[in-house]
């Protein structure tokens, strides 16, 4: 892989740090008048998701990581792998638990998910901002109620708990945002 | 925003406010008898500082069909010191300083400097005249003055003026520069990032502040100091996070000068950085002779940002380097 130095550094640059690739968030260069500058620079590690500060001198370079970002849809899960298919090639990919993470209960077959390669392997699975998905389980609630009051918590088929208002049931098929966990609106 | 940036980086509001103060600058020098002056952007010699990159070009023309080298100068004080020694008294200058290899939120590559010099004065004489720009200018209080070493102990607990490299290399470590530490054998490059990292952003947050007495090490073209030959009569000015200015009781020494002139090219060639020609024509006139003075040079973009209460170096200038 190319090394990278500061002055290449920006926003989506992908490095390797402490073994683990990374993203750059932001880049800013910190220099006195009269002496040495240096670069304060933001990073995700795309493994742990931990974000952290990071000072170099400038003109230092680093390694760069392959990291590549890829469109697949999803197909199944076998228990062990959650498995994944390029549309166009048809060529099938399997991300395990790890890479999976909080993704796994917004999986719903078919939609297309972001998978993030790391020397061709999975390292994270970022699934659609908004999916749609059935509620299995939710008390009652009362009738006329409305958005606002504070709601319920409603189980969708993937096991994700999301907040609803009061008025929603079993068996509806709601949208969430999958950034938030927030629900969005019922789908008809 | 079209995607051709056509546009201002500022708005007209904030550009009104910037000429409002540059008009005030013009108008405090002129209400103290200091002359405005203009000197070359463009000179054949430059800048050794091994910390500042030049831009480069060359004049082809009349008498110079070979091609003239010219760098951009990175401050006026040159040129402004040659005025001195020709007699010229108390001169400020208002003009475009061009650095190469900076850019951010708060450094673009061409940005605008007020230098000023004061025959007769010394460094505490020349902070005691900042100070009053800055009260005019930002409508603040008296500045607050510490010396580098009380404003690096009151923080990090080491005498920056006694610590040792491996010292240095420790309390860097112990702050989270690890990384840079245990490469870094540059006492002064340790000191900076200290000074730069942890104690800037603790000093100067409601008032400006002086920090003065900075290490030897890095006088730059100040004197050494006669009391303490460990430390330099240069001072900087801090004001929230921001380095406004750096200022120096000035070297008049010509063999000192060049000396120091010659240290940096001698570090620029051991580092594979480019050799930069000495500005012989200043050392000429610190040979014919330099009145004592103190001088100083203050980022304008920087001083409209915290008049204006902006974050960043483009929301003051018209044109950022992004768009000019």
């Amino acid at each position: 892989m190319a090394n990278y130095s500061t002055n290449e550094f920006k926003g989506g640059l992908k490095i390797m740090m402490d073994g683990e690739p990374c993203s750059i968030l932001e880049n800013e260069m910190v220099k006195p008048g009269k002496g040495q500058a240096f670069n304060r620079v933001r990073i995700r590690k795309l493994i742990s998701g931990k974000v952290l500060e990071k000072t170099f001198k400038s003109g230092e370079s680093v390694e760069g990581a392959d990291v590549m970002d890829t469109d697949l849809a999803y197909l199944y899960t076998d228990g062990e792998f959650w498995h994944f298919m390029n549309n166009e090639t048809f060529e099938q990919i399997a991300a395990d638990e790890k890479a999976l993470g909080d993704a796994v209960k917004w999986l719903v077959e078919n939609d297309v998910c972001t998978i993030t390669l790391w020397n061709g392997s999975p390292i994270a699975v970022t699934p659609p901002n908004f999916v749609e998905l059935e509620i299995t389980e939710t008390d009652p609630g009362l009738k006329g109620d409305t958005a606002g009051t504070g709601g319920k918590p409603a189980t969708l088929t993937t096991g994700a708990v999301v907040r609803v208002p009061l008025f929603v049931q079993i068996g509806e098929v709601i949208k969430v945002d999958t950034r938030s966990g927030e629900y969005v609106g019922r789908v008809k | 925003m079209s995607a051709t940036l056509w546009a201002p980086s500022a708005s007209i509001e904030t550009l009104k406010q910037r000429a409002a103060i540059l008009r005030t600058i013009r108008e405090f020098f002129y209400t103290r008898n200091v002359m405005e002056v203009e000197t070359p952007s463009l000179s054949g010699a430059s800048v050794t500082d091994v910390h500042l990159a030049s831009f480069y070009t060359t004049f082809v023309g009349p008498g110079h069909a070979g091609g003239l080298p010219l760098y951009l100068q990175t401050s006026p004080e040159f040129a402004m010191k040659r005025l001195l020694a020709a007699g010229s008294g108390p001169i400020f200058q208002l003009c475009k300083a061009f650095r190469n290899e900076e850019a951010g939120s708060h450094h673009n590559p061409e940005f605008t400097m007020l230098e000023w010099y004061r025959p007769g004065f010394d460094e505490f004489a020349l902070m005691d005249e900042m100070d009053e720009l800055m009260q005019l200018i930002l409508n603040v209080e008296p500045a607050e003055r510490l010396t580098y070493q009380q404003a690096f102990e009151q923080v990090l607990a080491l005498d920056p003026l006694t610590a040792t490299l491996t010292q240095l290399q420790a309390l860097a470590s112990e702050h989270g520069f690890a990384d840079i530490a245990k490469n870094e054998t540059n006492k002064d490059t340790l000191l900076q990032l200290l000074f730069c990292m942890k104690v800037e952003p603790t000093i100067g947050q409601t008032n400006p502040c002086f920090v003065y007495h900075f290490p030897a090490s890095q006088a730059a073209l100040a004197q050494i100091c006669e009391h303490d030959a460990r430390v330099a009569g240069r001072f900087e000015l801090y004001y929230k996070n921001m380095e406004l200015a750096n200022g120096f009781n000035e070297l008049t020494n010509a063999k000192e000068q060049a000396k120091r002139f010659d240290e940096d090219n001698a570090y620029r060639a051991d580092n594979g950085l480019n050799h930069v020609p000495m500005d012989k024509r200043l050392i000429a006139a610190l040979e014919h002779g330099l009145p004592k003075c103190a001088g100083v040079a203050m980022g304008i973009d920087r001083l409209v940002m915290l008049a204006t209460d902006k974050d960043k170096i483009k929301d003051v200038i018209a044109f950022d380097v992004e768009r000019a």
